[in-house]
């Protein structure tokens, strides 16, 4: 068998073990590290695509940001596991019937006859200098500008969406709203008021009116 | 020496078992959005395996746009997950019914 096949048949193998363990693990922590794997394992068959570029932002946006989301939300709530595993074995024959289905038909139809050797050869290599990234770089910011705006514009109604929805305002804080504080105005701020002097008596008189007062 | 078939067959092998996921684990939100992200991945393999063989670089431009969409996709179903989980104190999927639908 030729290096590649072997590398190909590695890589799937791994593969398939952990997208299967994703969906059956018993905790979602470990469900999340297994597609971690899965991902990784992808990764590497992009390579053997020769998409370098795509190998490469899968690791790290998918690997590094994504799943590290799913990771710290998974840890962050406090999840009765048990519970949500009711009815798992209930829809397992089931859910197995379905998804052998699905891949066998897809099997029947993608198999070798029309996407064989000889309907769809292996392309030539290509020159050692070819660069994927400078490739597909240059169709993304020519072609491709406008949807690479919009995909940009869709990152940003994300981010604000899921500040927004996962904000939480403390109202415990103590704040001054500037609103009322701009609205201010000095006549309310500090009211004179007229009274008569007070007078400190003399220290004897004191002590004296002390004493008559004592009785009362 | 490898077709495109092997590609296409292992992205269906993936699919099905992003469905199956969905099909196992219908009460767990989490492990369902994870499900889907797995589905994507297969779709992701396809564009790139039919991208190599036709020599065409546009399927992987896709794969970077798919990439962005689901990278938003996640980040808000998270979101949600986080806000829904704060409010009921629940994720099971059959406590959700408030819109009695």
């Amino acid at each position: 068998m030729e290096f590649k096949t072997c590398v190909f048949y590695f890589l799937s193998t791994i593969l398939v073990l952990a997208a299967l363990r994703v969906v059956t693990a018993r905790n979602p922590v470990h469900a999340a590290l297994y597609l971690v794997l899965a991902f990784f394992n992808a990764g590497g068959i992009w390579l053997l695509l020769s998409a370098e570029f795509l190998a490469v932002v899968l690791v790290m946006v998918y690997i590094g940001a994504v799943m590290v989301l799913f990771l710290f939300v998974v840890m962050m709530l406090d999840i009765d596991f048990k519970k949500l595993r009711e009815g798992f074995w209930r829809y397992l024959p089931m859910g197995a019937t379905v998804g052998g289905l699905l891949a066998v038909e897809m099997a029947l139809v993608l198999g070798g006859r029309y996407f064989g050797l000889d309907a769809m050869p292996e392309p030539a290599a290509k020159a050692a200098d070819y660069s994927n990234t400078q490739e597909l770089g240059r169709v993304l910011y020519t072609e491709y500008a406008y949807p690479f705006e919009l995909a940009a514009f869709v990152l940003l109604i994300a981010m604000v969406a899921a500040v927004s929805l996962t904000l939480r305002r403390r109202r415990a804080s103590k704040y001054i709203a500037p609103e009322v504080q701009v609205a201010a105005r000095h006549e309310e701020r500090m009211t004179l008021v007229k009274m008569a002097a007070e007078k400190k008596k003399p220290a004897g008189d004191e002590a004296a009116e002390a004493g008559a007062g004592g009785g009362r | 020496m490898l077709s495109l078939s092997h590609y296409l067959i292992l992205g269906a092998i993936l699919f099905s078992i992003g469905v199956m996921g969905i099909f196992l684990n219908r009460k767990n939100l989490i492990v369902l959005l994870m499900a889907i992200e797995l589905m994507l991945l297969a779709v992701n393999i396809n564009f790139i395996a039919f991208s190599h063989y036709m020599n065409d670089i546009a399927g992987q431009v896709f794969v970077f746009f798919i990439l962005a969409v689901a990278a938003a996709e996640s980040a808000i179903g998270l979101a949600i997950l986080i806000a829904m989980f704060r409010n009921l104190g629940t994720i099971h999927v059959d406590d959700l019914d408030s819109l009695k639908g």
